[in-house]
């Protein structure tokens, strides 16, 4: 009868956990081992030469196109880091308040993150790179009379990467702006009235009881940044098309290329793992980071 | 000074307001063009400058659809959405409720490795899968996409009812146990409709998310005839670098339903962003 009991509460989750073990669990291991494999994902795995950590002696020592990607990623997460969450972060605080339309606002800034990647990339190409007649940005250029600045902004390896930061933001900033205006809210009015019978001002009010009561907001936003923006590669191709010769390459679009061009499959893991080590340390030294200043204030 | 004090404020009023529509523009301009210039032949696309056409040709929209077989796309996309977010919802409803009301030896050990999954970042994940698809013979057909995205969806939607059955009155349970209702029917009959709200979430989460993947479509299908929309757009363009009006069209017919779907839901999708 007991024995009975447990299996019926097992099959509850058994769909769950097999289609789960299978598609994700089985593959998070193998990474591991086929990591520390030469195959060229064509003959037999029983066939693949073992190297040990060779894979990962490369990727630290020789690969350099692989440090590049990453330090272009790093550039786009640092750009929205900095711009797309602080632009959130402004809106947020101007939607917080009772103001007209902040109803609509709303509605709208959430419309860029609930798009694919590949619209946002098609739909900007199209319009700041192919087609003159749509871009606004070099008719701007123009009636200022700077045509020396005037490009096809997505072709001009000076300024690719910039744009596609650009958009990367453009995408991102409503998502991290609704977590924000969230943070926002569940500060209690109270607190706010209390600064102001004390006869504070906007600013101090701002850095004594907003900014401080949000911290925790802002670690888990940053966080999710770094981690959604270093795997992001969709929007490269649908905005470049490609690396543009490396110069907007990134660890996503790498391990795509050596698994499909170059069939270096255990290469490709050995890649993988590298870049979620990077990703779990980078995510704890933002954590630590965050933590400090919370202190310092 | 009482009228200066109002000047400075109404400055300051005007200024955010200008903020906010300065940025609001910035995200409707761009489907805007999308929009009109699907509208627009090839030669007008380069040629006239302002945004609305002078006709609008919907024939764009017929070519697309069947000459270029966006209408089967279209509707692979569709197959795969709804079948994965039904099977999400079922299979996941399943799992969060065992995880809140049954009890099972490794229960919380597993629950933890459902949510450990949601933090750990697996970048070249795919790497393996598509090693795995093969062995198993699931690569390039649409039952191996649909696991992988079923898989994928998982742990969150687990989350999600696992938290929201939490709130389920004990007694609603238990009257139903008095009266004789096996645990299969109390999860039918009392759980799921308890869990309404939170299964809309689960539900247009996973949605939007099935509509707009492309790595997995890209990783598990070869041929055409089986892709989903965004994998097709990039082959497409890839085949008509220059066909600008048919591509715009393509695009917004790849929008439009996920547009429609955030304006009718989306206190369910800002919802789910914040429990997140």
């Amino acid at each position: 009868m007991k024995l009975r009991q447990v299996l019926e509460d097992y099959t509850f989750i058994l769909p769950a956990v097999g289609i789960f073990t299978i598609f994700y669990i089985i593959p998070f291991f193998f990474i591991f081992r086929l990591s520390l494999f030469e195959w060229d994902g064509i003959g037999r795995l029983s066939s693949a030469t073992f190297v040990g950590l060779a894979n990962f002696r490369e990727i630290i020592f020789r690969d350099s196109n692989w440090w590049r990607s990453v330090g272009n990623a790093g550039w786009i997460t640092f750009i929205a880091l900095t711009f797309q969450n602080s632009l959130a972060f402004l809106l947020a605080l101007a939607c917080s308040k009772r103001i007209a339309l902040r109803g609509v606002y709303r509605i709208i800034f959430f419309i860029p993150p609930i798009l694919s990647e590949i619209v946002v990339g098609m739909v900007w190409r199209f319009i700041i790179n192919d087609v003159d007649g749509a871009n606004i940005v070099n008719r701007v250029l123009v009636c200022l009379g700077l045509h020396q600045f005037v490009r096809a902004w997505l072709s001009d390896p000076n300024t690719a990467l910039n744009v596609v930061a650009l958009v990367h933001s453009w995408k991102g900033f409503g998502w991290a702006f609704l977590i924000f205006l969230a943070g926002l809210q569940t500060i209690p009015r109270e607190f706010y009235e209390a600064a102001w019978v004390d006869g504070a001002n906007s600013w101090q009010v701002f850095k004594n009881i907003t900014f401080p009561l949000l911290v925790p907001v802002i670690i888990l936003v940053a966080i999710l940044t770094i981690l959604g923006t270093m795997q992001s590669f969709v929007l490269i191709i649908s905005l470049v098309g490609g690396e543009l010769a490396g110069y907007t390459s990134v660890p996503v679009l790498r391990i795509l290329w050596v698994m499909r061009n170059s069939s270096r499959f255990g290469y490709a893991c050995a890649l993988g793992i590298n870049l979620g080590i990077i990703l779990v340390v980078a995510s704890f030294i933002q954590y630590k980071f965050f933590k400090k200043v919370r202190n310092l204030i | 000074m009482e009228i200066n004090y109002r000047l400075k404020k109404y400055t300051f009023t005007t200024i955010i307001h200008l903020f906010l529509l300065v940025v609001a523009v910035s995200c409707i301009y761009p489907l805007l063009w999308m929009v009109f210039s699907s509208f627009k032949t090839q030669q007008t696309i380069f040629t006239n400058l302002s945004l609305i056409p002078e006709r609008f040709r919907f024939e764009n929209y017929y070519l697309v659809l069947t000459q270029e077989n966006f209408g089967r796309y279209f509707l692979n996309s569709i197959f795969y959405t709804g079948s994965v977010v039904f099977s999400i919802i079922i299979i996941a409803s399943l799992a969060g409720y065992a995880f809140s009301r049954l009890n099972f030896p490794g229960k919380n050990l597993i629950f933890i490795i459902f949510i450990g999954a949601m933090m750990i970042p697996t970048p070249g994940n795919f790497v393996p899968l598509y090693v795995l698809l093969n062995k198993l013979h699931l690569r390039n057909t649409p039952l191996g996409y649909i696991l992988c995205m079923i898989s994928g969806g998982l742990p969150l939607s687990i989350f999600l009812f696992k938290t929201f059955l939490d709130k389920m009155p004990q007694e609603l349970e238990d009257i139903a146990r008095i009266d004789g209702c096996s645990k299969l029917r109390i999860w039918w009959n009392i759980a799921l409709p308890f869990a309404k709200p939170i299964l809309g979430v689960v539900a247009i989460f996973n949605t939007l998310n099935v509509w707009n993947e492309y790595l997995l479509a890209l990783v598990v299908f070869d041929s055409k005839h089986l892709m989903p929309l965004q994998r097709a757009l990039v082959v497409f363009r890839g085949e008509y670098l220059t066909n600008y009006p048919l591509l715009m069209a393509a695009l917004t017919i790849t929008t439009l339903p996920v547009i429609v779907i955030y304006l009718l839901f989306q206190e369910y999708i800002v919802r789910g962003i914040v429990l997140k």
